[in-house]
């Protein structure tokens, strides 16, 4: 009797995660390709066809967007790494314990405010009447204003801000987890500060580090209104081109087309940085 | 004291300093984004024009507070819903979801653990079209079908709060399944030996024990649906949630101060709501 009730218990637990895996991940993405495989012939005719990956490959506007979002994407993951790495460094390793936790919250802070306010505050900071430009205009370092919006630099700062977050938490905990003794142990052999961080600290917290990247670059390369809102028409952003098909054009079949060429491209990104790190899936992102 | 690594005062000084210019980093978009809320003035910009709460409570044009803008009102409202709805069943599939891999057996539990995970590395704008085509296109075979039009499959509120279900289910699991995982099974079998019936220990133990996450994992959901854009834009219809409103006000009509002051309801929101989840995670002291 008690292995049929446990059957039935699993039975019924499975039920609601089977409904939300298969009619919101799996079929709506099967159907995505489905879609992206049909070709437009004549209006409201369509063909089996890899028609719509075709115009992708012809039109160097389109594969020069998607390597280049690819390519700010890394970019933006690697600085976030950089400037992320030492703060959580000092709220794990080094911060006394109750400035660890104010530190921590601080810096969860901005993570429960949505991004269009983030990119809100940034436009008042950085446009031509924003408030930098008009501090440096009256303290005389200037004499005209200056629009620091819409460069790529800017696109890139708010980027790296946006996700910024989600490096230092991944890579807090990991080092949080990390026993003194061994940093110790390191420089009690004889190793200097770099040492013992290329040695020691870094390859455990790998997972960590890990985690933090693929979380940081799927955001960056499927962000859609930091590059939209400090780029401006611009910045050139490959959601944006999903977008334009979708809504704009109502090219839906070259939309989906598009989707699914950002998700296999930004899948194998993250796939190529798993094999180099030695790391799996299951031992970063979904460590819980 | 190995352990500060440089050692020296000056290199731990700068490390500080460090830290210090990151956090005003952090800072920096929201106090600029706050502070234009109060500013006596038609734009968001300095100079500073004297302190004033009209963006919040003036109740004529054209220096309409928040409270009184019918749009803004509207947004917040069916924002709300949406993030009602999505955090309480996401919570709701995130406990199952919790005691399914905590608890099961089964062939191939990995490879649904990773299923599970998934969604949270999907990027948005594609969770956001893939639902969308697949609900047109069930809505258009059953309309050539049988010539009914099914009003619900198409852009509006169940799937935008289906989008935006899709990947907050696996947050809310995540935070399930790790405190699930520190539950004591004896605490479960003592009660059985007592004479428990299934249900009641699941009512009296096991759920008493999980709510701080419920609850953590509830406002996370909340705060997570109500800020999302990237999906919710694919998916929204004539009812527009905030953040939607916000963004076709900020690009088409241009931005005035009455967006900093939503800007700062919405950021004392979550701080209160923040705070709230941090209160009952902490465990109680023993006594």
């Amino acid at each position: 009797m008690g292995s049929d009730i446990r059957k039935l218990s699993l039975l019924l637990l499975f039920l609601p995660f089977s409904l939300w895996i298969l009619l919101l991940i799996i079929l709506p993405h099967v159907g995505m390709v489905v879609l992206s495989l049909k070709e437009k012939v004549a209006p409201r005719v369509y063909e089996f066809g890899f028609g719509n990956y075709i115009d992708f490959f012809m039109e160097p506007i389109y594969w020069n967007t998607l390597i280049r979002t690819g390519l700010m994407s890394l970019l933006v993951t690697f600085l976030a790494l950089l400037i992320g790495f030492p703060v959580a460094y000092y709220i794990a390793k080094l911060a006394g314990n109750r400035t660890k936790g104010m530190l921590f919250m601080l810096c969860l802070i901005p993570l429960w405010v949505s991004d269009l306010i983030r990119a809100f505050g940034w436009i008042l900071l950085l446009r031509e009447s924003g408030i930098i430009s008009s501090f440096l205009l009256s303290s005389g370092l200037i004499d005209t204003p200056i629009e620091f919006l819409y460069t790529d630099a800017t696109v890139i700062m708010g980027l790296v801000y946006t996700v910024m977050l989600f490096m230092i938490v991944p890579l807090v905990s990991t080092l949080d987890g990390m026993d003194n003794a061994m940093i110790e142990a390191g420089y009690n052999l004889g190793g200097n500060g770099f040492t013992v961080l290329r040695r020691i600290i870094i390859p455990y917290a790998m997972p960590g580090i890990v985690s933090g990247c693929i979380v940081v670059f799927m955001m960056t390369a499927g962000s859609y209104l930091t590059p939209i809102l400090m780029g401006g028409k611009n910045s050139s952003w490959f959601t944006e081109q999903i977008y334009d098909q979708f809504i704009s054009r109502y090219n839906w079949e070259s939309g989906a087309a598009f989707g699914f060429l950002l998700l296999a491209f930004t899948s194998v990104v993250v796939w190529l940085g798993l094999k180099l790190s030695g790391q799996t899936l299951s031992s970063t992102v979904a460590k819980s | 004291m190995l352990i500060r690594g440089t050692g020296s005062g000056a290199g731990s000084v700068l490390f500080k300093l460090y830290v210090l210019a990151f956090f005003i980093f952090l800072a920096a978009p929201l106090l600029a984004a706050g502070m234009f809320a109060f500013n006596d003035s038609q734009f968001p910009s300095l100079p500073w024009q004297g302190f004033t709460l009209d963006w919040f409570f003036n109740d004529t044009e054209p220096k309409l507070g928040m409270f009184h803008d019918r749009r803004l009102l509207r947004g917040l409202n069916v924002s709300f819903m949406i993030a009602v709805s999505v955090a309480l069943l996401s919570v709701f599939v995130g406990t199952c979801n919790a005691f399914l891999f905590v608890r099961g057996r089964f062939p191939g539990k990995n490879f649904f653990y990773i299923l599970m995970v998934l969604p949270l590395v999907i990027p948005g704008v594609i969770l956001g079209i893939s639902i969308l085509a697949l609900a047109s296109n069930v809505a258009n075979g059953v309309e050539e079908a049988y010539n009914l039009e099914l009003e619900f499959l198409r852009p509006g509120l169940l799937l935008v709060i289906l989008g935006q279900f899709s990947f907050i289910t696996t947050i809310t699991s995540l935070v399930i399944t790790a405190r699930l995982k520190k539950f004591d099974i004896s605490l479960e079998e003592a009660a059985f030996n007592l004479g428990a019936s299934r249900a009641g220990v699941l009512r009296t133990i096991t759920l008493p024990f999980l709510r701080p996450a419920m609850i953590a994992a509830g406002i996370v959901a909340f705060l997570v649906s109500f800020e999302n854009f990237n999906t919710t834009l694919f998916l929204v219809g004539s009812d527009a949630p905030l953040t939607i409103t916000m963004y076709d006000r900020m690009v088409k009509v241009g931005s005035t101060p009455v967006l900093n002051a939503v800007s700062v309801f919405l950021m004392l929101g979550s701080g209160v709501l923040a705070l709230i989840s941090l209160l009952v995670q902490r465990d109680k002291p023993k006594t």
